[in-house]
Parts: C-alpha cells; structure tokens; sequence
C-alpha cells in the first residue's frame, strides 16, 4: 500500500493541481500582468508598467476604502466571535429546545448577502425614520453599524455552530477533573474549555477576518457605498473602479486595487493564523 | 508533518477565498438563448433565392433594453427564417449592461452588435466600433444629427429617440380644479402643487411623486433634471459642451428640486430609500399628479388609461420657457464590433438594414416594442406619450436636447445624487450640490480626458 502511494502520487495530485493552476495561479497571474497593463478587454492590452499602482496607492478614495474596511474588520470580528462563542456556551448546556435554536441561529446564513442587505436596509431605514434619524444612505457612522448588525446576524449562526463542536470535543474527563479540583465555572471556561477550543477560535477568527475584509454583497446591497463613497469597503472600491467609470485607464487602476488587495488579505490572514496557531493546545 | 499538512491546507483554502477577489473579470454571463437556424437552405431554397445576404455570417446582439427582449428575440426569430443568418440575441440585465458587455467583448464569440450611450460610454468602445460612414443602414437615418459622430467617422447609430418631462395625471388633476392649459412655466406649475399640497388632506393625494434617491430612481434627478441647468447654460453661451459648467442655472435646480422634494407623497427625510417603483405605485395608485419620467414609462403608467395621461415639459423658471417642449434625445447608439469577422460585420449590417427597412422590422421596432426610430421609415406610434411629444413639437415648441450625455462621467451623476439625496434630508446644504456639480465637473472632466 505504502509503496504504490510512493508510485502513483501523482496521478493523486495531479488533478488538484490543475484545478489549482486553472483556477487561482493562471488568473493570479494574468491579473498581476493587467495590473501593468491598460485594457478594455484581454485582446488588446497596453503595457504601462507601474503606473496603475501609482494611481491606487495615491487615490484617497482607496485609502478611505482601507481603513473603514480596517475599522469593520476589527470591530465585526470581535463582535461575532464573542457572541457566537456565549452563545455556544449557553447552547451546550442541557436545556430544552437546543437544537431548535441551534437551527433558527443558523438560518440566516443560508440567505444570500445581496438579499440580506436589501431586506435589512429597508428594516433599518424604517427605525431610522421613525427615530427621525437620517437614513442608511445619508449617514457614514449609521451605515457602518448597519453593515456591523447586518454581518453579526449572519455570521453569528455559523461561528457558533464551529463553536458548538469545539465545546462538545472537549473530553469530559477534564471537565471533571476542574470541577474536583474545585475550579468555579469562570475558571474552567479559561483554563479548560478557551485552551482546547483554540483549533475552533483558529478557524472561526480567520473566516471572520476575512469574510470581513473581502465584504461586498452586504455593502452593494446595504449602502451601495453612500454617501458620497463613505462607507465604501475596499472590495466595492474596486468594484466601482473596474466597472463604473468609462475609460480604459480605470481597468488598469481597478485591477492594480485588486493585485494590492490580494496581497493584503493574505499578509493578513497569515499574520492571524501563526499568532492563533502558537495558543493551540495539542488534546 | 501533521502540522506541516495542516498549514498546506489552510493556504490552500486561503488561496481559495482570495482567489475570487483576484480575477473581476469573469462576471457570471447569461446563458444565449441561441435562435439556431430554424430551417436548412435545402428546405428553403426559395428563402436562399429571394433574399440577398448569404448565410455565410451571423450576428451576435447584446441588448441593452431588458423591455424589449422578448421582440428582439422575436424579430431574431423572423430573420433567420427569411434568410437563414443565425441571429443570437442576448439581454443584459438591468443595470449591468456595461460588465455584460466587457466579459463578453473578451470572448472567442463577441458580440457583433452592442451600444454604447452616447460620447462618453464610447470612450470604453472607441477601439471596438466600426466605422460605419459607408453603411447602408447610416443612409437610411432621417437625420445625421442621430450619428455618434467624431470628424467623418461614425462610431454608433441611434436606434431610438425618448421624450421625458412631467407625466401628468388629468383627472386628479381635474379633481384638484385645474386643468393642463393652466400650467405654462416655472410660477404656475409651483402654484397648482402648492395648492394641491395645501389642500392634500381635502383631495387624497399629493402634487408628485416621491423623487426616490435610491438607485433604481435616483437617474431621473441627477441625470435627467440636471439637464435642463446643461441645457441652458449651454444655450446661453452658445456652447455644445464644456470642460467646466459654470452653474448659472443652478439656482432654478433647486428652485424645481425644492418643489418636488416640499410637494411629494412623502416627507424630503424619506427620499433617500425611495424606489422607482414606490413612485410607479403612487401614480398608478392616484396618490399623485405629477410623475417625472418619460416615454419608455409608458407600460408601467398605461393602466391609467391613455385619456387620462398627458405630459409638461419641466420648467425651471428660465425667461422665456412658457415656449419650452419636453427633453427629446436618445442615449442609445447601435455600434458594429470592428473586431468582428469580416463576413459577420457585413451579416450584421445586412441585420440593421433589414430592421430599419423592410415591413417587419419596422413593425417590430415601432409598433411591438414601441420605439419612435430615428430612420426614414419610422411608422406613426401606439405609446400616448410619444404622440404627445409630437404635438409639442409639431405646435411649436422647442425641444430640449439632451445635454446630459456630455456629463464627463457616472461618478459626476453619482456625486449629484448624494448631494441632492443630503440636501432633500437636511444632512446637507444646497452649497454641496453646488459644490458637486461645478467642482465635480472640472475634476471628472479632467480625469476622464487626461
């Protein structure tokens, strides 16, 4: 068995690889070629060279861009992770009904973001307007939070459901074990359950972060970026970029935005997994 | 190892997510609802005999008008049979003509025939359109004023000429005691609503619709009734276009922005998630008198009954408008894909010819989809409004051009829009419009041609 692994690896691997060159390598590529290019469409492509770049790192819209997508990551990450992981707690108790809350938590997950967006931004407008606040589309600080409310309500279902596992592997043989020692509840959820449900917190605080940071549906469909491109994210920048202006130029500049925001998110990402990865506790 | 593998695949599905972000090009395209030809030439020889083109090409339309789909296909449809030229016709969703339009431009199977809106949608296709200066279907436009035209290069064709002004109610209108003879400028248009809203609970219904700032409306204001500023300011100095609008009409804007955002259905706070179709329902619904909008409107307002339907031009209070007519135009320009293979260039203007000519085409263009086209065999129209706008013009009156189509970019519209939306809530100041439309202009022009 061993030694026909050894042999036939490859026809194994073989398919995964293409798909991984078809599908990420050979686009990442093409598009790190157009980022230096000027083009409509690929049959005719200008070289430039860096000047697209130069244009993305200087347009103030981009870095608007950046840092309210910086503000929203940082700020929706903690919020849901934090709640879905209570409410895995409360949910792994013995009490009635669990598996009906489990599911109704998760449902709004399975609604598509476009549709969540529309049906929340009509929700929230409605409160707004009966507060007699300006709406969604008017104002930057409620936009942001409706897109907050908007992202907790559907990922919170998720998360929680990865929580949920993570606690229910915990071996009840620890527990117990605390609970003789005389450890109070607040000392097992620290020094017992957070410890051993670090792979969970691992996966759940890298869906988040990025999910987060890649965000367009909900904000097309929430605020559309208004106003006036205030609560634009960087993925809806480049979005409007590539497709809303007229001009070969701006395809150059959209997808110089994209190369960048590629790079960052996986700069990112990684900085997140290997400080995460260092706190796991092997069971 | 363990760790090894676990990292391995972590950045795998991390390559994963990233790598839809990466690659914007390749939207979802809709899938061509192909007319095969629907008869072989052995069937038909007579069909092979009779008409001139040989079906060595095909043609490839990308439709703009989603209303429309359904008699292009058809109209696709008759051709083949006629001539046995495959024609695919493929409609573009609302809204996403110009994504549509790129995926497919970078296809082995590009369309032969898509539009542009006019100079400044043509600054993307430029490189793509034939030149279409010796064509036959070029000969038969009753003027060439409806040419996209750069110095003896024609780039596109109208295919389509649109009225907009105030759609009216007439019989709430008879209702709130007055009658279309009544309004004749800025004073007297302000005076009827005035009434109207001051009388709003006695009558059941407001002077107009809600002026809904979302996007599926917001067109109507930052786009259409901006014009009539463009327009003016153009007539005054005698101009077709500019690099920078100076805004002398601007405070006419918001003089009719003031008007219809004080006399809605609703109050100025809300307009900033008004749709399109909250204002479609109030019209239909007889909530209001006043709908801006223009021609192709007419299927979602024809339940009111053609006698009840007519329509004003909108005054702004410019000096001299009581002999103002609505805003006529067209934003819809034919163009051949110079990329195109030879024999599917000649298909598809042998396609426009036949369409602009023969008796079914032209029947299919005026009567089915209701267009009033800007070629010699134009046949008299069904849709009131069009009629309407004809009168206007056979009494007289001087259309407004569509001077929105020099508008240097989306993101000028865009910027509008927010102002306006702002000014409308009280979020922000009249000086932003002002702001967004003089700065905005000189900015996005000097971007757009730099």
């Amino acid at each position: 068995m061993e030694k026909a692994i050894k042999k036939y690896w490859p026809i194994f691997v073989a398919p995964t690889v293409a798909a991984f060159c078809i599908g990420f390598l050979w686009p990442f590529l093409q598009g790190l070629y157009l980022s230096l290019c000027k083009f409509t469409t690929l049959k005719k492509v200008t070289f430039v060279g860096f000047e697209n770049f130069k244009y993305a790192l200087t347009d103030p819209e981009f870095a608007h861009a950046f840092w309210f997508t910086a503000a929203f990551t940082v700020v929706s990450t903690i919020f849901i992770n934090v709640i879905a992981f209570t409410i895995a707690l409360i949910l792994t108790r013995k009490i009635r009904g669990t598996n009906l809350f489990r599911t109704v938590f998760f449902m709004p997950n399975l609604i598509g973001g476009v549709v969540l967006g529309y049906i929340w931004s009509i929700l929230l407008n409605c409160v707004l307007s009966l507060l007699a606040k300006p709406l969604l589309r008017l104002d930057a600080t409620y936009g942001f939070w409706g897109l907050i409310l908007l992202m907790c309500w559907q990922q919170i279902g998720y998360m929680m459901i990865i929580y949920i596992a993570g606690l229910q592997s915990i071996p009840n043989d620890y527990l117990e074990a605390a609970y003789i020692d005389g450890a109070n509840s607040w000392q097992t959820l620290w020094r017992v359950k957070i410890p051993n449900v670090m792979p969970s917190i691992t996966i759940c605080l890298f869906l988040t972060l990025t999910n987060s940071f890649k965000l367009f549906d909900q904000n097309l469909a929430l605020t559309g970026g208004e106003p006036a491109h205030m609560t634009e994210m960087l993925a809806l920048n480049i979005y409007n970029t590539f497709y809303g202006r007229s001009g070969a130029q701006w395809k150059g500049y959209g997808q110089a935005k994209a190369v960048i925001f590629c790079v960052l998110v996986i700069v990112i990402s990684m900085i997140q997994l290997r400080a995460t990865r260092s706190k796991e506790v092997q069971q | 190892m363990k760790k090894a593998l676990a990292f391995l695949l972590a950045a795998m599905m991390l390559v994963a997510c990233v790598g839809c972000n990466t690659n914007e090009g390749t939207e979802p395209t809709p899938t061509p609802e192909t007319t095969e030809p629907a008869t072989t030439p052995e069937t038909t020889p007579e069909a092979q005999n009779t008409e001139a083109p040989a079906a060595a090409g095909s043609v490839y339309y990308l439709n703009f008008k989603p209303e429309q789909d359904q008699q292009w296909q058809d109209l696709a449809k008759l051709y083949t049979e006629t001539t046995g030229v495959p024609v695919t016709v493929v409609t573009a969703a609302q809204g996403t003509y110009e994504q549509t339009l790129m995926s497919e431009m970078a296809k082995e199977e590009a369309p032969t025939l898509f539009q542009v809106n006019g100079p400044v949608g043509l600054a993307n296709w430029k490189d793509y359109c034939y030149d279409l200066s010796g064509s036959a279907v070029y000969g038969e436009l009753s003027s060439e004023d409806f040419a996209l035209k750069e110095g003896d290069t024609v780039y596109g064709i109208a295919y389509v000429i649109e009225t907009y002004g105030i759609i009216v109610n007439k019989a709430l209108l008879q209702k709130a005691g007055y009658t279309m003879e009544d309004i004749t400028n800025f004073e007297t248009l302000k005076a009827v609503a005035e009434d109207i809203t001051a009388r709003k609970d006695e009558l059941g219904f407001s002077a107009f619709t809600s002026a809904g700032m979302d996007s599926s409306s917001d067109w109507r204001f930052k786009t259409h009734l901006a014009n009539l500023p463009i327009y003016y300011e153009y007539q005054a100095d005698g101009i077709g276009s500019t690099a920078a609008i100076k805004g002398t009409y601007l405070d006419n804007y918001k003089a009719i922005w003031d008007l219809y955002i004080n006399n809605a259905t609703c109050a100025p706070a809300e307009l900033a998630a008004k749709t399109g179709s909250d204002a479609v329902a109030e019209f239909v619904n007889g909530e209001a008198v006043f709908y801006q909008n223009g021609t192709w409107a007419y299927g979602d307002v024809s339940s009111l009954g053609d006698e009840n339907l007519g329509m004003l031009p909108i005054y702004i209070g410019v000096e001299g408008e009581e002999n103002q007519g609505l805003c006529t135009g067209t934003e819809n320009y034919w163009c051949v894909n110079s990329e195109a293979a030879e024999e599917d260039i000649q298909a598809t203007l042998d396609f426009l010819y036949w369409c602009v000519t023969s008796e079914a085409g032209l029947n299919a263009m005026c009567t089915e989809m209701g267009f009033v086209i800007p070629f010699k065999g134009n046949l008299p129209a069904a849709n009131p409004l069009v009629n309407i706008s004809n009168d206007y013009i056979a009494n007289g009156y001087t259309p407004v051009t569509w001077d929105f189509l020099t508008i240097p970019s989306e993101e000028w519209k865009n910027g509008v829009g927010t102002a306006l939306a702002a000014y409308a809530a009280g979020t922000g100041s009249w000086d932003d419009v002002v702001a967004a439309f003089v700065e905005g202009w000189a900015s996005e022009y000097a971007a757009a041609n730099s």
